[in-house]
């Protein structure tokens, strides 16, 4: 044992030591965002106490002393949304730099694939937003689908777009119940997750799973839809619309929640689109961007549906054009419902899927294919193909590239919580701090996309 | 890598280039060097050194790509030109769609940043940095992002190993 301290042998943050280890180790000097985190970070308690100090002297309250005070917001504080951490320089109550600090749930998910058949790599995608699974794979099977150039039956493609919805309107619910929560409205949060969780339910009762589903395979789906599943549906869609003009009854007049939302975080469209930001916040600012309308794929074009926009561009459109989205939703849930095509839900393609399993008791040639695809796999045309999707928080793309193996050479998930997360800086420098904390709201990033 | 569908060079057929080369090439003659179709996606690769040029014609042209959908890189390490970065544009009036490509180098591979055509890029090419070891010029902000700051190495290079991170009590049989 030694005599020293023992809290010096735990060492506070080590996240500054090693913003200037790496730095050092690359030839490079200090970025911007290194610098901050330096900042903020101590290397060890006697260090904290001497900087916690310096910083109460520089921020002290004498009229025009205007010395910024920096703290930090997380990674666990429970108003960011996961494990987003943020730097903030305040001046006063006045946001005047935020720095963005992600990667703490970073896995390694786009590496893991490269060691993965194309059909195990599904498992690993579907981790990614663990709020939108099915956008995940749905981006990921569509890419590999188009280097295959394979046929989707359109049942499987309606069923497709109806989880899609589904997953839509659950992940929305969770956009209006965590920032209910974060404004300190308690009861929408408890609403919102009732009707999640019936939406949960039913992923449970198609998938076996109630999230990370991998429920679409390239091809199709994995198996039909249960029975009865697409009654419990259709109850829930006939309760829903009544369900979200209750959630309207307690915010969309509230005068709290007018105050929190209305005018704050609003930069220009052309602004919002140069930062490569795409969903709901896009279209909140009057860009009526939806690529299920712009390009649709897995037959969006069948449907009737309006794709929201509002004007304003704050965080009150963001919330009225998600609360109008899952309208939409559930209107093109019903379309499916009324119109659901019979037939099979996947490719009759034996080199890529599996064959019915009853055939495997008979059929030496359907054992083969089985055997062979379970151990190696099917292979992929050499090529590289990019397919986009509009996930609940935007363009959900997926970038394969293949060498004409069984495993992918390279899969990228370009997703849309990543992009639109670099918002957030010009969006809430110049407010108030607790704005910041609607602004992260509005933009409902998902930590688990963000980081991969 | 592939077989392309259609492969034309610019030397030959002038004028069946598709309109985002003719763009690039009005400003900046001779910086692309091949163009084809694939799976209905249009690929233009441009000369490392000309990407910024291409950029800026690219979104300040008649086609408008103004949103920059992703910014991604694969490694090819048989290739001279090693890293294959992928810029995926998209034009908001148009509705089209382009994929610029440019090898970013072996050795020391670097290329020009793009984020002051696209602001966009700055996490993406942050990223690119983070796991491949690209430098992009004239970024704001290069540090690693998604990576721990001190990380040794760039996790998604081909020759890195997915080995992962040592068990506790390994030696200890």
């Amino acid at each position: 044992m030694s005599t020293t301290d023992p809290l010096s042998a735990f060492p506070l943050a080590m996240e500054g030591r090693e913003a200037v280890e790496g730095a050092t180790r690359e030839g490079r000097s200090l970025s911007p965002t290194e610098r901050a985190i330096a900042a903020v970070e101590a290397y060890t308690p006697a260090e904290a106490a001497e900087r916690t100090l310096r910083n109460e002297m520089l921020a002290d309250s004498r009229p025009g002393s205007r010395q910024p005070l920096i703290i930090n917001m997380g990674p666990n504080h429970p108003s960011t949304h996961g494990v987003l951490r943020v730097i903030v320089e305040l001046d006063g109550e006045v946001v005047r730099e935020v720095v963005p600090v992600i990667g703490y749930l970073h896995t390694g998910i786009e590496k893991q694939c490269e060691n993965k058949t194309w059909w195990q790599a599904i498992t690993c995608v579907t981790r990614m937003d663990y709020l939108a699974p099915f956008a995940n794979i749905h981006s990921y099977v569509l890419a590999v689908e188009k280097l295959l150039d394979m046929e989707i039956p359109a049942r499987a493609e309606w069923i497709r777009v109806l989880l899609s919805e589904l997953n839509r309107l659950a992940s929305h619910l969770v956009f209006l119940g965590t920032s209910g929560l974060e404004m300190g409205a308690m009861s929408i949060f408890f609403y919102c997750y009732r009707e999640r969780d019936e939406v949960l339910d039913m992923f449970e009762m198609v998938s076996g799973e109630r999230m990370n589903h991998r429920y679409f395979q390239v091809g199709g789906c994995a198996q039909d839809i249960p029975e009865g599943f697409l009654e419990r549906l259709t109850r829930f869609l006939k309760e829903m619309p009544g369900r979200i003009d209750e959630y309207e009854a307690l915010l969309t007049n509230n005068p709290i929640w007018i105050d929190r939302m209305k005018g704050i975080g609003v930069i220009p469209a052309e602004q919002l689109l140069g930062l490569g930001v795409t969903g709901p916040t896009l279209r909140a600012a009057g860009i009526p961007l939806d690529l299920r309308k712009s390009e649709p794929y897995s037959g969006y074009e069948h449907f009737q549906f309006d794709v929201p926009t509002e004007i304003a561009g704050d965080c009150y459109a963001r919330y009225l054009v998600r609360v109008r989205e899952m309208r939409e939703s559930v209107k093109i849930m019903q379309q499916v419902i009324d119109g659901l095509p019979e037939g099979p839900v996947i490719a009759d393609d034996r080199k890529v899927v599996l064959p019915p399993r009853e055939e495997l008791a008979y059929s030496m040639e359907a054992l083969i294919h089985h055997f062979k695809l379970v151990t190696e796999g099917f292979k992929v045309p050499a090529g590289e193909a990019y397919a986009t999707i509009e996930s609940p928080r935007g363009e959900m793309g997926c970038y394969v590239v293949s060498d004409g193996g069984p495993k992918p050479y390279r899969v990228h998930m370009r997703d849309p919580s990543f992009v639109n997360l670099q918002a957030l800086r010009p969006l809430a420098k110049g407010g108030y701090l607790a704005d910041l904390i609607a602004v992260i709201a509005s933009l409902d990033p998902v930590m688990g996309g963000v980081d991969r | 890598m592939g077989r392309p569908a259609r492969k034309r060079h610019p030397e030959e057929r002038v004028g069946e280039l598709s309109d985002a080369s003719t763009q690039i090439e009005a400003t900046s003659p001779g910086a692309v060097v091949q163009e084809f179709e694939d799976h209905g996606e249009l690929t233009v690769e441009v000369r490392a050194d000309r990407i910024l040029e291409a950029a800026r014609a690219l979104k300040s042209g008649p086609s408008q790509f103004t949103l920059l959908s992703g910014v991604t890189c694969a490694d090819f390490p048989d290739e001279p030109g090693r890293f294959r970065l992928a810029y995926h544009l998209r034009s908001v009036q148009t509705g089209g769609r382009v994929r610029l490509r440019a090898w970013a180098g072996g050795l020391d591979p670097q290329i020009d940043s793009v984020t002051s055509v696209w602001p966009g890029a700055d996490w993406q090419e942050r990223e690119v940095f983070d796991q491949f070891g690209v430098r992009f010029h004239g970024h704001p902000d290069l540090c690693r992002i998604l990576n721990p700051l001190d990380w040794d190495g760039h996790p998604l290079r081909r020759d890195y190993p997915i080995g992962g991170e040592e068990v506790q009590f390994t030696d200890a049989v």
